[in-house]
């Protein structure tokens, strides 16, 4: 079948060949996780030299790894001898990783630094085609690690553009602008990677798919305002919004519907063990300071959702890990925060441990639905004759939609203009003719 | 009853998980799986055996009211993220409940919106392997159990597995789980619709 993607992604919906076609979601595997930038890794996770963490760049298994002279790389995890995977440990501080087969060894820069029995070879050892192959382009914005194989993708600021503003404010309400990453809410769903995606700044899904949720939340509360309760009623009136900030990145922006104020997050946060024995200590021991430390504990209503694969919401590093056509990994790596500045004293313990349980709550009691909704699209895309799905909420109606000079979109809350935009960005590398690249030591 | 005395309630607000809780609760879960604590006496440990067997049942029948009632008033529910089980003051966890995010759970899977169990899941757990360890004294015991969940769900059967840490106190002449620690052998590791009670 030739791939005419121009008739696949039309103005307000999309052919289900994109969920679920196996010949796309292989050259998916080049064109987005390859041809564009990446995300692999935080920097929280190797920050000292030698420190490798294993992730996959598309299906790629790679090493992620801070080197001696603190340069970071992302190499193959593939011996160049016989194709092995080199280090089969999730993470760990390594100079050297050695081929469990037949124990070839190569430093963390990629250079192969001896083979067992070397005379046994009658070509040169040492030719850099013995070098493990790494991603050419590496770089790091704010700790976060993005990876292309594409020498002509521009680069990581110019890709990243206008996002970059959710990116930095998600990140400088945190001391120091700092975040560290605490281990994961790991998920693994059937379906296909763009059903997450897709619903990554989705807020028409809010009050169904989370209704159980939303019932459980409030089930305590005075006033049913804890959460997401702001979805109830008309969400499309409320001050939040939905933005297309361009090259496929989207943002989702609920903190205009919070009280402008310190302990404005913290109000509507639901019920979370230790939150009221934290709460009444804060605020007999800080007294006004209280309510921003509360606030450092409280999920940050944003979904900055960056293409093809993170996206930073509340606290979490959320990242998309495509497995197969029809499955993927969904990652919800979790934050704590450090004394960067010495300012939070001795409040910090108990801001990092109400932050770890509130960081639990939505992986637990909303994660769990979005991925059962999204396996029964899977399973309702089987059905051949029926071959369009829409994303056409929004489209057509007057005045809903404002065009920003910055070439930002901004709509209301459950537009699904994002994932028009999106899909024009994702056609459009679809449709390119990517040249990628390796590259080894000299 | 005062309001004083209603806030208190740990299914309504959350006092009790302080970080001296949480000290506690690492400390009692570090290294209690001691040679010269476990317990040989074989009634006690089919008591203990008998009542594992019994929050078996009750969960597989979905009786989330009785197996509640096996739980102290301040309980703990933890399935750690990382197979040492680490501090959860500091690594966030597949699953950390107290009393009032247990009925939490409960009450979600209760509102019929729960779309990952919608259809329930149907369950048989075999619980086994059960040692009974000495605590600090005659009122409190800690239980190691392997589990084996075989759940059925989405048309299919999938087997969920692992150990599981018991803390045990006795109260006014009853057994109830003070703490609870699961560990899933694959708690690492991505999981489909981890939305049953462990």
């Amino acid at each position: 079948m030739s791939l005419d993607y121009d008739h696949l992604v039309q103005e307000d919906r999309v052919h289900r060949a994109l969920y679920t076609d196996p010949a796309i979601f292989a050259a998916e595997m080049s064109n987005i996780f390859g041809a564009t930038w990446i995300y692999v890794a935080h920097e929280s996770e190797i920050p000292n030299p030698n420190d490798f963490i294993t992730r996959k760049l598309g299906l790629r298994p790679v090493i992620v790894l801070r080197d001696a002279n603190d340069k970071l790389r992302v190499l193959f995890n593939r011996c160049t001898h016989r194709g092995t995977t080199l280090c089969r440990h999730e993470k760990g501080n390594a100079r050297a990783f050695q081929c469990p087969y037949h124990g070839w060894n190569f430093l963390n820069t990629g250079k192969l630094r001896g083979v067992p029995w070397a005379d046994g070879y009658s070509s040169d050892i040492k030719d850099p085609k013995f070098n493990v192959a790494q991603v050419p382009r590496v770089e790091s914005y704010r700790g976060f690690i993005f990876a292309t194989l594409n020498e002509a993708a521009p680069p990581l600021l110019t890709w990243l553009g206008p996002i970059t503003r959710p990116i930095d404010e998600w990140l400088d309400r945190n001391p120091g602008g700092k975040v560290f990453v605490c281990e994961a809410n790991r998920f693994k769903f059937k379906g296909n990677w763009k059903l997450a995606y897709d619903n990554s700044s989705d807020g028409y899904h809010v009050i169904y798919s989370h209704r159980s949720l939303l019932e459980m939340e409030n089930r305590l509360a005075d006033e049913s305002n804890k959460g997401m309760a702001y979805y109830k009623n008309s969400p499309d009136a409320l001050p939040m919004y939905v933005q297309y900030m361009g090259n496929g990145h989207h943002f989702k922006d609920k903190r205009p519907n919070l009280q402008p104020r310190p302990g404005g997050l913290w109000a509507i946060e639901s019920t979370h063990p230790g939150m009221e024995h934290a709460q009444d200590m804060f605020r007999a021991k800080y007294g006004e300071r209280a309510e921003s430390l509360l606030d450092l504990a409280g999920s940050e209503p944003v979904n900055v959702n960056i293409f093809p694969n993170l996206s930073l919401l509340g606290n979490h590093i959320q990242v998309f890990q495509p497995v197969s056509v029809d499955e993927t990994d969904a990652i919800w790596y979790g934050t704590r925060i450090e004394d960067v500045n010495g300012d939070i004293g001795d409040a910090l313990p108990t801001i990092n441990a109400l932050r770890m349980r509130t960081q639990e709550g939505f992986p637990n009691f909303g994660e769990v639905d979005d991925l059962a909704n999204f396996e029964q699209i899977q399973r309702g895309l089987q059905c051949p004759e029926d071959e369009w799905i829409y994303m056409n909420r929004g489209l057509g109606l007057p005045d809903r939609i404002k065009h920003n000079p910055d070439g930002t979109i901004t709509a209301p809350a459950t537009d699904e203009v994002f994932m028009r935009e999106y899909i024009k960005e994702w056609k459009k590398l679809m449709q390119a003719r990517p040249e990628l690249t390796i590259q080894r030591e000299p | 009853m005062t309001m004083a005395a209603v806030s208190q309630d740990p299914s309504v607000a959350s006092y009790y998980v302080d970080d001296a809780f949480y000290g506690a609760l690492v400390a009692r879960f570090t290294g209690w799986q001691d040679e010269a604590r476990l317990i040989g006496d074989y009634p006690e440990r089919d008591l203990f055996r008998a009542l594992l067997e019994r929050e078996a049942r009750v969960l597989d029948q979905h009786d989330y009211d009785s197996w509640l009632a096996m739980l102290t008033r301040a309980c703990v529910y933890w399935a750690p993220g990382t197979p040492q089980a680490g501090d959860p003051r500091t690594e966030i966890a597949v699953m950390f409940d107290d009393r009032r995010r247990l009925e939490d759970r409960i009450y979600r899977l209760r509102t019929g919106y729960a779309w990952s169990q919608a259809p329930v899941s149907r369950t048989v757990r075999l619980i086994t392997n059960v040692e009974v360890f000495e605590a600090e004294d005659a009122d409190h015991r800690m239980l190691r159990s392997n589990f084996l969940i075989s759940e059925f769900w989405d048309n299919q059967v999938r087997v969920l597995t692992g150990w599981c840490g018991h803390h045990m106190e006795k109260t006014d002449g009853r057994w109830l789980i003070r703490a609870k620690q699961i560990n899933l052998i694959d708690c690492d590791q991505c999981i489909r619709n981890p939305s049953i009670i462990l």
